[in-house]
Protein backbone atom coordinates (compact mmCIF):
# COMPACT_ATOMS: atom_id res chain seq x y z
CA UNK A 1 0.00 0.00 0.00
CA UNK A 2 2.84 2.44 0.64
CA UNK A 3 4.51 1.48 -2.55
CA UNK A 4 1.32 2.04 -4.45
CA UNK A 5 0.87 5.34 -2.78
CA UNK A 6 4.40 6.60 -3.37
CA UNK A 7 4.00 5.61 -6.74
CA UNK A 8 1.06 7.93 -7.22
CA UNK A 9 2.54 10.44 -5.23
CA UNK A 10 5.18 10.13 -8.26
CA UNK A 11 2.26 10.44 -10.91
CA UNK A 12 1.15 13.42 -9.44
CA UNK A 13 4.13 14.98 -9.28
CA UNK A 14 4.55 14.15 -12.93
CA UNK A 15 0.75 15.70 -13.98
CA UNK A 16 1.12 18.49 -12.02
CA UNK A 17 4.74 19.35 -13.81
CA UNK A 18 3.15 18.65 -17.38
CA UNK A 19 -0.74 19.99 -16.65
CA UNK A 20 -0.02 21.98 -20.03
CA UNK A 21 -0.57 18.82 -21.79
CA UNK A 22 -3.55 17.70 -20.48
CA UNK A 23 -4.95 21.53 -21.53
CA UNK A 24 -3.54 20.49 -24.94
CA UNK A 25 -5.45 16.74 -24.87
CA UNK A 26 -8.49 18.45 -24.55
CA UNK A 27 -8.13 20.68 -26.81
CA UNK A 28 -7.53 18.34 -28.93
CA UNK A 29 -10.62 16.21 -27.57
CA UNK A 30 -13.12 19.35 -28.48
CA UNK A 31 -11.86 19.54 -32.14
CA UNK A 32 -12.46 16.33 -32.51
CA UNK A 33 -16.00 17.02 -31.36
CA UNK A 34 -16.26 19.72 -33.38
CA UNK A 35 -15.20 17.20 -36.43
CA UNK A 36 -17.55 15.09 -36.03
CA UNK A 37 -20.61 17.38 -36.55
CA UNK A 38 -19.39 17.92 -40.19
CA UNK A 39 -19.63 14.31 -40.56
CA UNK A 40 -23.18 14.15 -39.68
CA UNK A 41 -23.94 17.90 -41.09
CA UNK A 42 -25.55 20.73 -39.28
CA UNK A 43 -29.21 17.82 -38.18
CA UNK A 44 -29.52 19.25 -34.79
CA UNK A 45 -31.87 15.83 -34.23
CA UNK A 46 -28.92 13.06 -35.98
CA UNK A 47 -26.11 14.75 -34.12
CA UNK A 48 -28.49 14.47 -30.31
CA UNK A 49 -29.08 11.12 -31.26
CA UNK A 50 -25.16 10.66 -32.14
CA UNK A 51 -23.76 12.60 -29.23
CA UNK A 52 -23.33 9.88 -26.95
CA UNK A 53 -20.71 8.03 -30.30
CA UNK A 54 -19.24 10.95 -30.65
CA UNK A 55 -18.35 11.84 -26.99
CA UNK A 56 -16.81 8.42 -26.60
CA UNK A 57 -14.99 8.28 -29.83
CA UNK A 58 -13.48 11.62 -28.90
CA UNK A 59 -12.61 10.90 -25.30
CA UNK A 60 -11.25 7.32 -27.10
CA UNK A 61 -9.06 9.49 -29.85
CA UNK A 62 -7.75 11.37 -26.91
CA UNK A 63 -6.53 9.11 -24.83
CA UNK A 64 -4.12 7.39 -27.29
CA UNK A 65 -2.42 10.60 -26.59
CA UNK A 66 -2.26 10.50 -22.87
CA UNK A 67 -1.71 7.00 -23.01
CA UNK A 68 1.38 7.08 -25.76
CA UNK A 69 3.60 9.61 -24.08
CA UNK A 70 2.48 8.25 -20.36
CA UNK A 71 6.22 6.53 -20.27
CA UNK A 72 7.90 9.10 -21.57
CA UNK A 73 9.43 10.00 -17.93
CA UNK A 74 10.17 6.43 -17.46
CA UNK A 75 12.20 5.73 -20.42
CA UNK A 76 14.36 9.28 -19.61
CA UNK A 77 18.26 7.97 -19.07
CA UNK A 78 16.74 4.40 -18.35
CA UNK A 79 14.26 5.66 -15.11
CA UNK A 80 12.58 2.72 -15.28
CA UNK A 81 15.40 0.26 -14.76
CA UNK A 82 15.79 2.24 -11.52
CA UNK A 83 12.18 2.58 -10.49
CA UNK A 84 12.16 -1.18 -11.03
CA UNK A 85 15.69 -1.43 -8.53
CA UNK A 86 13.86 -0.06 -5.94
CA UNK A 87 12.27 -2.68 -3.04
CA UNK A 88 8.88 -2.09 -4.94
CA UNK A 89 6.79 -4.45 -6.90
CA UNK A 90 6.22 -3.78 -10.75
CA UNK A 91 2.73 -3.99 -9.37
CA UNK A 92 2.72 -0.61 -7.99
CA UNK A 93 4.03 1.14 -10.25
CA UNK A 94 1.59 -0.22 -12.81
CA UNK A 95 -1.04 0.43 -10.76
CA UNK A 96 0.44 3.94 -9.98
CA UNK A 97 0.52 4.91 -13.32
CA UNK A 98 -3.00 3.69 -14.76
CA UNK A 99 -4.66 4.69 -12.03
CA UNK A 100 -3.14 8.17 -12.86
CA UNK A 101 -4.33 7.58 -16.19
CA UNK A 102 -7.61 6.56 -15.10
CA UNK A 103 -8.46 10.07 -13.24
CA UNK A 104 -7.06 11.94 -16.42
CA UNK A 105 -9.22 10.58 -18.88
CA UNK A 106 -11.66 11.25 -16.20
CA UNK A 107 -11.60 14.51 -15.63
CA UNK A 108 -10.71 15.14 -19.78
CA UNK A 109 -14.37 13.09 -20.46
CA UNK A 110 -16.01 15.23 -17.64
CA UNK A 111 -14.58 18.38 -19.17
CA UNK A 112 -15.95 17.00 -22.44
CA UNK A 113 -19.09 16.17 -21.80
CA UNK A 114 -20.43 20.24 -21.40
CA UNK A 115 -18.94 20.54 -24.63
CA UNK A 116 -20.91 17.80 -26.32
CA UNK A 117 -23.97 19.41 -24.76
CA UNK A 118 -23.03 22.83 -26.73
CA UNK A 119 -22.32 21.64 -29.53
CA UNK A 120 -24.98 18.98 -29.83
CA UNK A 121 -27.57 20.04 -27.95
CA UNK A 122 -28.04 17.04 -25.94
CA UNK A 123 -30.08 16.73 -22.76
CA UNK A 124 -28.41 15.80 -19.44
CA UNK A 125 -31.15 14.63 -17.12
CA UNK A 126 -28.58 12.28 -15.03
CA UNK A 127 -25.66 14.23 -15.27
CA UNK A 128 -23.83 12.73 -12.14
CA UNK A 129 -24.72 9.11 -13.49
CA UNK A 130 -23.48 10.07 -16.76
CA UNK A 131 -20.10 11.43 -15.11
CA UNK A 132 -20.27 7.85 -13.05
CA UNK A 133 -20.68 6.23 -16.74
CA UNK A 134 -17.34 8.56 -17.92
CA UNK A 135 -15.43 7.34 -15.17
CA UNK A 136 -16.27 3.28 -15.20
CA UNK A 137 -15.38 3.81 -19.16
CA UNK A 138 -12.01 6.01 -18.52
CA UNK A 139 -10.86 2.80 -16.17
CA UNK A 140 -11.96 0.25 -18.82
CA UNK A 141 -9.66 2.52 -21.80
CA UNK A 142 -6.88 3.14 -18.67
CA UNK A 143 -6.09 -0.45 -17.44
CA UNK A 144 -5.36 -2.11 -21.16
CA UNK A 145 -3.92 1.24 -22.23
CA UNK A 146 -1.12 2.01 -19.33
CA UNK A 147 0.18 -1.82 -20.23
CA UNK A 148 0.03 -1.51 -24.28
CA UNK A 149 1.73 2.08 -24.17
CA UNK A 150 4.62 -0.10 -21.85
CA UNK A 151 5.16 -2.28 -24.75
CA UNK A 152 4.63 0.08 -27.25
CA UNK A 153 6.83 3.09 -25.78
CA UNK A 154 9.57 0.79 -26.22
CA UNK A 155 9.27 -0.24 -30.11
CA UNK A 156 9.59 0.93 -33.15
CA UNK A 157 6.79 3.47 -34.57
CA UNK A 158 4.89 3.17 -31.29
CA UNK A 159 1.97 5.92 -32.75
CA UNK A 160 0.90 3.69 -35.39
CA UNK A 161 1.27 0.28 -32.87
CA UNK A 162 -0.61 1.64 -29.71
CA UNK A 163 -4.12 1.96 -31.68
CA UNK A 164 -3.38 -1.03 -33.32
CA UNK A 165 -3.52 -2.86 -30.50
CA UNK A 166 -5.26 -0.72 -27.83
CA UNK A 167 -8.75 0.01 -30.65
CA UNK A 168 -9.89 -3.40 -31.19
CA UNK A 169 -9.59 -4.55 -27.27
CA UNK A 170 -11.41 -1.72 -26.00
CA UNK A 171 -14.55 -2.57 -28.37
CA UNK A 172 -16.54 -4.13 -25.18
CA UNK A 173 -15.70 -0.27 -23.31
CA UNK A 174 -17.02 1.63 -26.22
CA UNK A 175 -20.14 -0.23 -26.86
CA UNK A 176 -21.37 -0.61 -23.17
CA UNK A 177 -20.09 3.04 -22.55
CA UNK A 178 -22.11 4.77 -26.07
CA UNK A 179 -24.74 2.93 -24.78
CA UNK A 180 -25.18 3.55 -21.12
CA UNK A 181 -24.19 7.33 -22.01
CA UNK A 182 -26.83 7.27 -24.73
CA UNK A 183 -29.96 5.71 -22.68
CA UNK A 184 -28.80 8.49 -19.71
CA UNK A 185 -28.79 11.07 -22.35
CA UNK A 186 -31.96 10.28 -24.42
CA UNK A 187 -34.01 8.02 -21.75
CA UNK A 188 -33.78 4.49 -20.34
CA UNK A 189 -37.88 3.43 -20.23
CA UNK A 190 -37.10 -0.06 -19.90
CA UNK A 191 -34.09 0.33 -17.45
CA UNK A 192 -31.21 -0.57 -19.48
CA UNK A 193 -28.19 1.14 -17.73
CA UNK A 194 -27.99 -1.54 -15.58
CA UNK A 195 -27.11 -4.50 -17.77
CA UNK A 196 -24.59 -2.05 -19.51
CA UNK A 197 -23.04 -0.48 -16.40
CA UNK A 198 -22.62 -4.06 -15.49
CA UNK A 199 -20.94 -4.99 -18.44
CA UNK A 200 -18.08 -1.82 -18.30
CA UNK A 201 -18.09 -3.21 -14.85
CA UNK A 202 -16.94 -6.95 -15.05
CA UNK A 203 -14.81 -5.57 -18.05
CA UNK A 204 -12.76 -3.43 -15.73
CA UNK A 205 -12.13 -5.85 -13.15
CA UNK A 206 -11.21 -8.72 -15.67
CA UNK A 207 -8.33 -6.15 -17.53
CA UNK A 208 -7.15 -4.42 -13.86
CA UNK A 209 -6.79 -7.22 -12.45
CA UNK A 210 -5.05 -9.00 -15.76
CA UNK A 211 -3.02 -6.16 -16.94
CA UNK A 212 -1.70 -5.72 -13.19
CA UNK A 213 -0.45 -9.28 -13.30
CA UNK A 214 1.34 -9.19 -16.33
CA UNK A 215 2.94 -5.72 -16.44
CA UNK A 216 6.19 -7.33 -14.55
CA UNK A 217 6.55 -9.64 -17.55
CA UNK A 218 6.42 -6.07 -19.90
CA UNK A 219 8.96 -4.11 -18.20
CA UNK A 220 11.57 -6.91 -16.90
CA UNK A 221 14.44 -7.09 -18.66
CA UNK B 1 21.57 -35.50 -36.45
CA UNK B 2 19.95 -32.16 -36.16
CA UNK B 3 19.36 -32.03 -39.83
CA UNK B 4 18.29 -35.53 -39.65
CA UNK B 5 15.02 -34.54 -37.15
CA UNK B 6 14.74 -31.44 -38.81
CA UNK B 7 13.78 -33.15 -42.33
CA UNK B 8 12.03 -35.61 -40.14
CA UNK B 9 9.93 -32.93 -39.03
CA UNK B 10 9.14 -31.27 -42.21
CA UNK B 11 8.35 -34.96 -44.02
CA UNK B 12 5.65 -34.55 -41.22
CA UNK B 13 4.13 -31.60 -41.95
CA UNK B 14 3.95 -32.27 -45.41
CA UNK B 15 2.59 -35.47 -45.00
CA UNK B 16 -0.24 -33.33 -42.62
CA UNK B 17 -0.90 -30.81 -45.15
CA UNK B 18 -1.53 -33.66 -48.19
CA UNK B 19 -3.72 -35.71 -45.77
CA UNK B 20 -5.49 -32.78 -45.23
CA UNK B 21 -5.90 -31.30 -48.75
CA UNK B 22 -6.91 -34.86 -49.54
CA UNK B 23 -10.05 -34.63 -46.79
CA UNK B 24 -10.84 -30.93 -48.27
CA UNK B 25 -10.84 -32.24 -51.40
CA UNK B 26 -13.22 -35.28 -50.92
CA UNK B 27 -15.13 -33.33 -48.38
CA UNK B 28 -15.73 -30.49 -50.94
CA UNK B 29 -16.71 -32.77 -53.91
CA UNK B 30 -19.42 -34.40 -51.79
CA UNK B 31 -20.34 -31.26 -50.14
CA UNK B 32 -20.62 -29.50 -54.00
CA UNK B 33 -21.91 -32.33 -55.77
CA UNK B 34 -23.48 -35.06 -53.83
CA UNK B 35 -25.34 -33.90 -50.84
CA UNK B 36 -28.92 -32.44 -51.19
CA UNK B 37 -29.63 -28.72 -51.49
CA UNK B 38 -30.77 -27.09 -48.62
CA UNK B 39 -35.12 -26.68 -47.85
CA UNK B 40 -34.64 -22.30 -47.48
CA UNK B 41 -31.26 -21.38 -49.13
CA UNK B 42 -30.81 -23.85 -52.20
CA UNK B 43 -27.79 -23.97 -53.46
CA UNK B 44 -26.10 -20.85 -51.52
CA UNK B 45 -25.48 -23.03 -48.37
CA UNK B 46 -23.43 -25.11 -49.79
CA UNK B 47 -20.30 -22.54 -48.93
CA UNK B 48 -21.16 -23.84 -45.16
CA UNK B 49 -18.91 -26.79 -45.64
CA UNK B 50 -15.75 -24.51 -45.50
CA UNK B 51 -17.30 -21.32 -44.03
CA UNK B 52 -18.12 -24.14 -40.58
CA UNK B 53 -14.57 -25.64 -40.71
CA UNK B 54 -13.24 -22.67 -40.79
CA UNK B 55 -14.69 -21.01 -37.93
CA UNK B 56 -13.69 -23.85 -35.91
CA UNK B 57 -9.81 -24.14 -36.91
CA UNK B 58 -9.75 -20.47 -36.55
CA UNK B 59 -11.05 -20.75 -32.85
CA UNK B 60 -8.71 -23.53 -32.27
CA UNK B 61 -6.24 -21.84 -33.79
CA UNK B 62 -6.17 -18.98 -31.84
CA UNK B 63 -6.90 -21.13 -28.07
CA UNK B 64 -3.72 -22.72 -29.19
CA UNK B 65 -2.05 -19.74 -29.63
CA UNK B 66 -3.34 -18.69 -26.30
CA UNK B 67 -2.09 -21.62 -24.74
CA UNK B 68 1.92 -21.37 -26.73
CA UNK B 69 1.78 -17.57 -25.17
CA UNK B 70 1.00 -18.74 -21.90
CA UNK B 71 3.41 -21.56 -22.04
CA UNK B 72 6.14 -19.43 -23.32
CA UNK B 73 5.85 -16.96 -20.19
CA UNK B 74 5.37 -19.93 -17.48
CA UNK B 75 7.99 -21.93 -19.03
CA UNK B 76 10.06 -19.80 -21.09
CA UNK B 77 10.91 -22.29 -23.43
CA UNK B 78 11.65 -21.14 -27.07
CA UNK B 79 9.90 -23.98 -29.15
CA UNK B 80 6.42 -22.01 -27.78
CA UNK B 81 7.22 -18.45 -29.36
CA UNK B 82 7.71 -20.18 -32.51
CA UNK B 83 4.77 -22.10 -31.86
CA UNK B 84 2.68 -18.73 -31.11
CA UNK B 85 3.88 -16.89 -33.84
CA UNK B 86 2.92 -19.75 -36.40
CA UNK B 87 -0.54 -19.91 -34.60
CA UNK B 88 -1.28 -16.52 -34.13
CA UNK B 89 -0.40 -16.18 -38.22
CA UNK B 90 -2.72 -19.02 -38.86
CA UNK B 91 -5.38 -17.86 -36.82
CA UNK B 92 -5.10 -14.20 -38.68
CA UNK B 93 -5.43 -16.27 -42.07
CA UNK B 94 -8.37 -18.22 -40.68
CA UNK B 95 -10.35 -15.10 -39.48
CA UNK B 96 -9.55 -13.34 -42.86
CA UNK B 97 -10.95 -16.38 -44.99
CA UNK B 98 -14.37 -16.09 -42.59
CA UNK B 99 -14.66 -12.98 -42.72
CA UNK B 100 -14.92 -12.99 -47.07
CA UNK B 101 -17.05 -16.51 -46.82
CA UNK B 102 -19.10 -14.78 -44.43
CA UNK B 103 -19.73 -11.91 -46.67
CA UNK B 104 -20.38 -13.81 -50.16
CA UNK B 105 -22.80 -15.87 -47.97
CA UNK B 106 -24.75 -13.07 -46.54
CA UNK B 107 -25.56 -10.99 -49.97
CA UNK B 108 -27.70 -13.54 -51.28
CA UNK B 109 -28.98 -14.79 -47.93
CA UNK B 110 -29.64 -11.35 -45.72
CA UNK B 111 -29.05 -9.10 -48.39
CA UNK B 112 -26.27 -7.07 -47.23
CA UNK B 113 -22.44 -7.97 -47.58
CA UNK B 114 -21.99 -7.39 -43.97
CA UNK B 115 -23.40 -7.42 -40.68
CA UNK B 116 -23.03 -6.29 -37.36
CA UNK B 117 -24.02 -9.93 -35.58
CA UNK B 118 -21.95 -10.81 -32.72
CA UNK B 119 -20.43 -13.60 -34.53
CA UNK B 120 -19.73 -11.43 -37.09
CA UNK B 121 -18.23 -8.72 -35.48
CA UNK B 122 -16.29 -10.96 -33.20
CA UNK B 123 -14.33 -12.17 -35.63
CA UNK B 124 -13.62 -9.12 -37.31
CA UNK B 125 -12.34 -7.81 -33.85
CA UNK B 126 -10.24 -10.79 -33.81
CA UNK B 127 -8.82 -10.62 -37.29
CA UNK B 128 -7.79 -7.03 -35.93
CA UNK B 129 -7.15 -7.69 -32.62
CA UNK B 130 -4.17 -10.23 -33.41
CA UNK B 131 -3.18 -8.16 -36.81
CA UNK B 132 -1.98 -5.65 -34.34
CA UNK B 133 0.38 -8.33 -32.33
CA UNK B 134 1.44 -9.53 -35.41
CA UNK B 135 2.68 -5.77 -36.07
CA UNK B 136 4.06 -5.67 -32.59
CA UNK B 137 6.02 -8.99 -33.47
CA UNK B 138 7.40 -7.24 -36.69
CA UNK B 139 8.04 -3.56 -34.79
CA UNK B 140 10.39 -5.30 -31.95
CA UNK B 141 14.11 -6.63 -32.88
CA UNK B 142 14.96 -7.78 -29.44
CA UNK B 143 14.01 -11.52 -29.44
CA UNK B 144 12.84 -11.65 -25.11
CA UNK B 145 11.16 -8.67 -25.23
CA UNK B 146 9.34 -9.47 -28.74
CA UNK B 147 8.41 -12.83 -27.39
CA UNK B 148 7.05 -11.68 -24.14
CA UNK B 149 5.09 -8.49 -25.34
CA UNK B 150 3.62 -10.84 -28.26
CA UNK B 151 2.65 -13.53 -25.88
CA UNK B 152 1.08 -10.84 -23.06
CA UNK B 153 -0.65 -9.09 -25.89
CA UNK B 154 -2.09 -12.84 -26.80
CA UNK B 155 -2.93 -13.70 -23.40
CA UNK B 156 -5.32 -10.38 -22.99
CA UNK B 157 -6.82 -10.38 -26.48
CA UNK B 158 -7.87 -13.78 -26.16
CA UNK B 159 -9.13 -13.29 -22.28
CA UNK B 160 -11.28 -10.14 -24.49
CA UNK B 161 -12.62 -12.72 -27.13
CA UNK B 162 -16.38 -13.74 -24.72
CA UNK B 163 -16.53 -10.00 -23.72
CA UNK B 164 -16.61 -8.88 -26.92
CA UNK B 165 -18.86 -11.62 -28.18
CA UNK B 166 -21.21 -10.43 -25.52
CA UNK B 167 -21.31 -6.85 -25.38
CA UNK B 168 -22.05 -7.63 -29.30
CA UNK B 169 -24.73 -10.31 -28.68
CA UNK B 170 -26.66 -7.32 -26.62
CA UNK B 171 -25.86 -5.08 -28.95
CA UNK B 172 -27.46 -6.55 -31.74
CA UNK B 173 -28.14 -9.97 -33.31
CA UNK B 174 -28.92 -11.79 -36.48
CA UNK B 175 -27.01 -14.48 -37.13
CA UNK B 176 -28.48 -18.22 -37.25
CA UNK B 177 -27.78 -20.64 -34.53
CA UNK B 178 -24.20 -22.37 -34.88
CA UNK B 179 -24.37 -25.05 -37.05
CA UNK B 180 -23.13 -28.18 -35.24
CA UNK B 181 -23.18 -32.02 -35.86
CA UNK B 182 -26.78 -31.74 -33.87
CA UNK B 183 -28.14 -29.31 -35.62
CA UNK B 184 -27.21 -30.56 -38.86
CA UNK B 185 -29.48 -33.94 -41.10
CA UNK B 186 -27.43 -36.52 -41.53
CA UNK B 187 -26.28 -36.01 -45.15
CA UNK B 188 -24.84 -33.05 -44.63
CA UNK B 189 -22.79 -33.89 -41.46
CA UNK B 190 -20.24 -36.43 -43.50
CA UNK B 191 -18.66 -33.30 -45.96
CA UNK B 192 -18.96 -30.95 -42.32
CA UNK B 193 -16.90 -33.54 -40.82
CA UNK B 194 -14.54 -34.75 -43.64
CA UNK B 195 -13.56 -31.04 -44.58
CA UNK B 196 -13.28 -30.16 -40.76
CA UNK B 197 -10.74 -32.80 -40.34
CA UNK B 198 -8.92 -31.68 -43.93
CA UNK B 199 -8.57 -27.72 -42.43
CA UNK B 200 -7.60 -29.34 -38.94
CA UNK B 201 -4.48 -31.40 -40.77
CA UNK B 202 -3.75 -29.04 -43.46
CA UNK B 203 -3.73 -26.62 -40.62
CA UNK B 204 -1.51 -28.26 -38.20
CA UNK B 205 1.03 -29.11 -41.15
CA UNK B 206 0.61 -25.31 -41.81
CA UNK B 207 1.74 -23.94 -38.44
CA UNK B 208 4.49 -27.22 -37.92
CA UNK B 209 6.05 -25.38 -41.00
CA UNK B 210 5.97 -22.21 -39.93
CA UNK B 211 7.06 -22.39 -36.28
CA UNK B 212 9.86 -24.18 -38.14
CA UNK B 213 10.95 -21.16 -40.36
CA UNK B 214 10.11 -18.99 -36.88
CA UNK B 215 12.37 -21.39 -34.77
CA UNK B 216 15.43 -20.85 -37.64
CA UNK B 217 14.93 -17.06 -37.73
CA UNK B 218 15.31 -16.97 -33.69
CA UNK B 219 18.03 -19.08 -33.93
CA UNK B 220 19.77 -16.67 -36.34
CA UNK B 221 19.06 -13.96 -33.88
CA UNK B 222 20.00 -15.48 -30.56
CA UNK B 223 23.07 -16.96 -31.75
CA UNK B 224 26.00 -15.06 -30.62
CA UNK B 225 27.95 -13.23 -33.32
CA UNK B 226 30.70 -14.99 -35.43
CA UNK B 227 35.02 -14.55 -34.25
CA UNK B 228 36.09 -12.48 -37.31
CA UNK B 229 38.50 -15.82 -37.40
CA UNK B 230 35.49 -17.82 -38.60
CA UNK B 231 34.28 -15.33 -41.07
CA UNK B 232 34.85 -15.87 -44.59
CA UNK B 233 37.45 -14.00 -46.86
CA UNK B 234 35.17 -11.90 -48.51
CA UNK B 235 33.93 -10.67 -44.68
CA UNK B 236 37.80 -10.54 -43.61
CA UNK B 237 38.59 -8.17 -45.95
CA UNK B 238 35.51 -6.10 -45.33
CA UNK B 239 36.57 -5.78 -41.62
CA UNK B 240 40.32 -4.77 -42.60
CA UNK B 241 38.83 -2.16 -44.78
CA UNK B 242 36.87 -0.83 -42.16
CA UNK B 243 39.63 -0.88 -40.25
Amino acid sequence: MTELLAALHKEALLQWRSRAQLLAVFVFGATALLLFSFAVGPHTELLRENAAGFLWLGLLLSSTLTLAEGFQSEMQERALEGLLLLPASPQSLYYGKALSNWVQLSLLGSALVPLMVVLYDAPLPRPFALLGVVALGSAGLSAPGTLYAAMTYQARSRQTLLPLLFFPLVVPVLIASVKATSLLLLGDPMDQVRPWTLLLLSFDAIHWSLCGLLFGRVVED
Amino acid sequence: MLAAIHERGVARAKGFMLFGALLLLIGSYIGLFKAPSEAFMGEVYRIMYVHVPVAWNALLAFTFAFFAALLFLLRGDWKWDSRHEAAVEMGIVLAGLLCTQGSIWAKPTWGVWWDWDPRLTTTAVMFFAFSGILALRRFVDDPVKRATWSAVATIIAYVDVPIVYFSVRWWNSLHQMQSSPSTVSAPFLIPLRLNAFGILFLMTGLIMLRSRVAALRLEGELAPPLPAAELGAPARLATQAAR
